[in-house]
């Protein structure tokens, strides 16, 4: 090449920067690169504008039933007072349900996962059974444990149409997503904790109990939480465990009649009045906040505690 | 043992290196390799040991005697058997699914895979130091705490336990003001000092070492083989080892292990050869010794 001497022209070096950025710069912004990166975007979009006009939709229909009388007010069966109506009932049955849930499906789920992830050696078929009977009951749809719930807890063993079947049920329902999570909580728990305390002497209780459990704690509150805020959305086994009938007191104990969110805005909806329908959406917006904050919750307890080694 | 006895109330008076809290570790000690050991009577005795891991037998046939208040090294290539050797010291192999231990390993003449020997109170006596650090995510003083809470322990002044331990770790002018911190805030070789510090504060009377300075840098390195030397006036040590340098330099007998292909095409660790450091690193018996220690390694 003529224009490669040490003493090139002004012009020369100008010829050899073009080059370079040409060679640089050739493979920007090829159309497969561009088309892939918007299909993936329009994906996104299509996930999240179905969230942002569910909660829009709501929100402009329940705007102005989002006051006190919201939570002030019981429900009402009457059309004249339509516009008076609240769903108190629906949400303190809500709490008591998810209350009892969360102490059932909680020390169970976990207990479980201790004894697979510490306990059972994976080389034994039974162990290998429990752990793919866990992954199925997963998957089982939520009206099954309905109906499990129904014939067995309500009908054969006579708890009825109340409180601690629907917490028996939602924990069933729930257990395995509490046992899946809390049991990746434990495994990610570096395996050098553990032959630690073993190596100063401590039994295999004393190592779970004061170093694995603290340890694990931030995955497996963060289970929780995403699992409870489950089992607060479900409507389908509630609608046979009795949720469905027309409550008008809050819940006094395990045996009470109750009725929940998700099932009173289920009802609701199936009014004709127009104010029926706004006090549904303004229900809608309330469930909708309470699961933004309890996975937010969870997100921030996991990004508090993330990497502690 | 009596000096081991963890109810022992005066908790001055024991074995336990309780030098002053100021002042850095100094090295009083002679050259490992020609200091006098007429006394070494056995702690740890191994007779024909093999271990297995389901039907895979990672090391066969090995003999040798651990004297008291000894260094000994367990050198060799990847694969040849001394960590699992180590392991199988204080039953930490037991943790392993499908382990298993042929052979008799004694500790002062028990045996330490008897039927009614339970493995939690082996590791109280014979403590493990491993490759990684290994604090555990709480305070220092807490890391330190541990073992004598989980044991049950009625001490009078855990403040002054706590101390004792880290001072004989060498770490205690370097962290008595952050006590309470976390131990992971620490740096790699301060976070293995505490580990060691942690395994002085059950009392043990061996300490296994696996690795220990593999993960650290050289001036690290260089503190944790003094504290290995000032500790074996108290402590019979084992370490496993890759560096043969840090072999030479810390033990006062070094054990050779190298992978036998057996005809099948297995392999298998063997014992090699085990003598006083110096005549392993001057005039081994094995040609196979004197290979990888020269770097021949076949």
């Amino acid at each position: 090449m003529s224009t490669t001497t040490t003493t090139g022209t002004p012009a020369a070096v100008g010829d050899d920067v073009a080059r370079v950025h040409a060679a640089l710069t050739s493979r920007q912004n090829r159309p497969a690169e561009v088309l892939f990166k918007l299909a993936l975007q329009f994906c996104l979009l299509v996930a999240f504008a179905f969230l942002i006009a569910l909660i829009t939709f709501a929100l402009y229909k329940g705007w102005h039933r989002l006051d006190a009388r919201l939570w002030e007010n019981m429900p009402t069966g009457r059309a004249s007072r339509a516009a008076q109506a609240g769903v108190q009932s629906a949400i303190t049955g809500t709490l008591w349900v998810i209350g009892l849930t969360a102490l059932i499906c909680l020390p169970v789920g976990i207990a479980s996962a201790i004894y697979l992830e510490e306990y059972a050696d994976n080389t034994r078929w039974y162990n290998r059974l429990l752990e793919l009977n866990i992954q199925n009951l997963a998957g089982v749809p939520s009206i099954v444990f309905g109906i499990l719930g129904l014939g067995l807890i309500a009908r054969v063993i006579g708890l009825g149409f109340t409180v601690i079947t629907a917490a028996i049920v939602l924990s069933l329902l729930v257990l395995p997503t509490v046992i899946i999570a809390s049991r990746e909580a434990l495994r990610a728990v570096p395996q050098s904790i553990r032959h630690a305390s073993y190596a100063l002497g401590a039994t295999r209780w004393q190592t779970i109990w004061r170093q694995v459990l603290p340890a694990g704690v931030p995955g497996m509150a963060t289970g929780a939480i995403l699992a409870l805020s489950r089992a607060l959305g479900e409507a389908a086994p509630l609608i046979l465990l009795g949720a469905v009938t027309f409550i008008r007191f809050n819940p006094d104990s395990l045996l009470s009649s109750y009725t929940t969110l998700p099932i009173q805005i289920y009802n609701l909806i199936k009014e004709p009045q127009a104010e029926f329908q706004e006090l549904a959406a303004a229900a809608i917006v309330l469930l909708l906040v309470i699961l933004l904050l309890m996975n937010s919750a969870a997100i921030g307890i996991r990004n508090r505690f993330q990497k502690r080694w | 043992m009596s000096s081991h006895d963890p109810k022992d109330p005066d908790m001055n008076d024991t074995t336990v290196n309780t030098r002053p809290a100021a002042g850095p570790v100094t090295l009083t000690i002679p050259n490992p390799s020609q200091r006098e050991r007429a006394n070494s009577e056995p702690v740890l005795q191994l007779q024909g040991v093999s271990v297995s891991y389901g039907d895979y037998q990672a090391v066969r046939g090995v003999d040798m005697t651990i004297g008291r208040n000894e260094i000994t090294a367990l050198i060799g290539p990847s694969g040849c058997g001394k960590s699992t050797v180590l392991r199988s010291l204080n039953r930490m192999n037991d943790l392993i699914p499908g382990a298993r231990v042929a052979g008799r390993i004694a500790y002062h003449g028990q045996d330490l895979y008897a039927r009614d020997v339970n493995p939690i109170d082996v590791r109280r006596l014979i403590g493990m130091v491993f490759q990684k650090p290994n604090p555990f995510p709480k305070s220092i003083y807490d890391n330190i705490a541990y073992g004598p809470r989980i044991l049950g322990w009625r001490v009078p002044d855990m403040d002054a336990l706590v101390q004792q331990a880290l001072t004989s770790a060498a770490l205690w002018d370097e962290v008595k003001d952050k006590l309470k911190t976390s131990a992971l805030a620490l740096s790699g070789g301060q976070q293995q000092r505490l580990c060691i510090a942690r395994t002085i504060a059950v009392r043990p009377e061996v300490i296994l070492m696996d690795e220990p300075c593999s993960a650290l840098d050289p001036i690290a390195t260089g503190k944790i083989e003094d504290l290995m030397h000032e500790l074996s006036r108290s402590y019979t040590i084992v370490i496993v080892t890759h560096n043969m340098q840090q072999a030479a330099r810390v033990s006062h007998r070094t054990a050779f292990f190298t992978a036998e292909v057996d005809p099948a095409g297995v392999r298998h660790g063997r014992l090699v050869e085990y003598d006083d450091t110096n005549k392993i690193f001057t005039n081994p018996a094995e040609k196979r010794t004197e290979d990888y220690i020269t770097g021949r390694f076949g």
